[in-house]
């Protein structure tokens, strides 16, 4: 346990100013964490991106081929083990990467760079929804998937607002069980480099960013920051709130909904709109099916009892 | 008595049946064989209605299953409960548990570590079908799970 600790506090010296004080202690205590993005800083040079697949390598997929047929045949593969360097969007290879918004906002022209990955939730519907346990939510906030039970069904994906998890075919334990007719491969995204966070470090393109964009520490401290932040340089904060609230939090000189609009949207590049709370319905329903063994054990042990004293009335 | 006349057990029925629905739903493979293709049938692909419809079908099924217990109970008849009964209850009581720590789960406030989480989403999907095989064994059997003197 002391060298444990001593050694957080050694590696945490080195990376000082990327990691908020307490950090370390904030993670032993099971406190969850967040990333601040200052994105006025970002410039776009892609060294994080790099560090991401670099670091990252031996979590990839190396899928098996030729693929089990699958059946219905419209059930398509998806396959990038040959596209492993594409870099301008997410893939099964490439958990980050930058989006560029251009545009004019109150007649200046900006450029602006966005770091884009998973964002953490809060309250993750992609590991709330998956029917099989393998998408999981930590208890420091990082949300990730395990490759050893993932089957690749893609739930997260649909139910993610960002749809951010993308799939490799060919990989995984749907090979185990029924390859042709349950299961397409296993899901990846950003894991928020989980093993180095075990270790104290901070995860790779925080480490790496030349310009110090990514700050890391508890969410409490993070979002105090980031107002702070937003407040100097009169910007705008996304992550806060979305989703019911993420453990990324990006501040911009430019609001969002401008830069929204300013980049490129499809698959594997993610919006940046508001996005409500997804699973506050459940909130409610839950509540019911709480009170629901205890009224119905009630109105069930009542309706005897009155029965019983009707017939004794009646006697 | 404490038996149930055919529109409970109608309703019954039809809870269980829509609860498997809905609960196989959860899983990604109503697109992929066509199902949410038929007409009338595209819900069972919207994830988050099928998770919610799964969450009111569940309220309806606890409040009559713990309106029955309550007046089992309140009857003084647990004796009348027969071994195949018990059965009943042991995976029932199964499916409600994990049920249930699934959508304690679900709040914000609660965490439970992920290996937890995978054994309670396993054993969530295993009861029913074990529940589905003794079901059917006791209607080839006409098992009964209560054998009570004031019956009907
Ligand atoms: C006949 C009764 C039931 C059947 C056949 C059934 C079946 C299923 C199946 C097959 C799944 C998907 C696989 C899985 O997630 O493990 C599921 C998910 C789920 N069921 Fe049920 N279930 C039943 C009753 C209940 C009850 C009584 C509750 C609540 C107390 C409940 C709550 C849930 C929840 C919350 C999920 C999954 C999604 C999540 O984790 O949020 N189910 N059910
Ligand atoms: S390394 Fe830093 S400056 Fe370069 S693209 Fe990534 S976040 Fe932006
Ligand atoms: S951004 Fe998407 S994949 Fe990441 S935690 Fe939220 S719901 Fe899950
Ligand atoms: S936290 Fe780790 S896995 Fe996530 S984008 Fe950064 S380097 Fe990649």
């Amino acid at each position: 346990m002391l060298s444990r600790r001593s050694f957080l506090q050694g590696v945490l010296a080195s990376s000082a100013g990327l990691m908020l004080p307490g950090t370390v202690e904030a993670y032993d205590r099971g406190e969850v964490l967040a990333t601040l993005l200052d994105l006025s800083k970002c410039v776009g040079c892609g060294e994080c991106v790099s560090a991401c697949k670099e670091v990252n390598k031996s979590k990839f997929p190396v899928p098996k081929k030729p693929f089990p047929k699958m059946y219905p045949s419209r059930v398509k593969v998806a396959d990038w083990s040959d596209k492993q360097d594409v870099d301008d969007r997410l893939t099964p290879y490439n958990w980050l990467f930058i989006q560029t918004a251009t545009g004019t906002w109150q007649g200046k022209e900006f450029e602006i760079n966005i770091p884009r990955r998973c964002l953490h939730c809060l309250v993750p519907p992609c590991a709330n929804l998956c029917p099989w346990g393998a998408c999981l939510k930590q208890k420091n906030g990082i949300v990730r998937i395990n490759a050893d039970i993932c089957l690749g069904g893609s739930k997260c994906k649909s139910v993610c607002p960002w749809h951010i998890p993308e799939r490799q075919t060919g990989v995984g334990l749907y090979l185990k069980l029924l390859p042709s007719y349950a299961g397409n491969g296993v899901m990846y995204k950003c894991d928020r480099c989980y093993d180095k966070i075990a270790q104290g470090k901070v995860p790779a393109c925080i480490e790496v960013c030349p310009e110090g964009v990514q700050i890391i520490g508890p969410r409490d401290e993070i979002i105090a920051k980031a107002h702070e932040l937003a407040k100097k340089m009169n910007g705008y904060i996304y992550g806060e709130y979305e989703n019911g609230g993420t453990n990324t939090i990006y501040v911009s000189p430019v609001p969002f909904e401008v830069l929204n609009k300013c980049i490129e949207k499809g698959p594997g590049k993610p919006h940046l709109d508001k996005v409500p709370y997804s699973m506050d319905k459940e909130e409610y329903l839950g509540q019911a099916v709480l009170t629901a063994p205890v009224v119905g054990l009630l109105a069930g042990v009542l309706t005897v009892l009155s029965k019983f004293k009707k017939d004794e009335g009646e006697n | 008595m404490l038996g149930w006349n055919k529109s409970w057990k109608r309703l019954f029925a039809i809870l269980v049946g829509l609860l498997m629905l809905t609960g196989f739903a959860q899983m990604p493979i109503f697109k992929r064989y066509y199902i949410a293709d038929l007409p009338g049938l595209g819900w069972t692909a919207d994830f988050y209605f099928n998770h919610r419809f799964h969450y009111v079908l569940a309220t309806i099924l606890i409040l009559m299953i713990f309106f029955q217990i309550g007046r089992v109970i309140a009857s003084g008849s647990l004796r009348y409960v027969t071994w195949f009964g018990w059965i009943k209850v042991v995976l029932w009581a199964g499916i409600i548990i994990t049920g249930i720590l699934r959508v304690l789960k679900n709040f914000p406030d609660f965490y439970f570590n992920p290996k937890m989480v995978m054994y309670i989403d396993w054993l969530h999907l295993a009861f029913p079908f074990i529940l589905g095989l003794v079901a059917l064994w006791g209607k080839f059997f006409k098992k009964k799970y209560l054998i009570c003197p004031y019956e009907d």
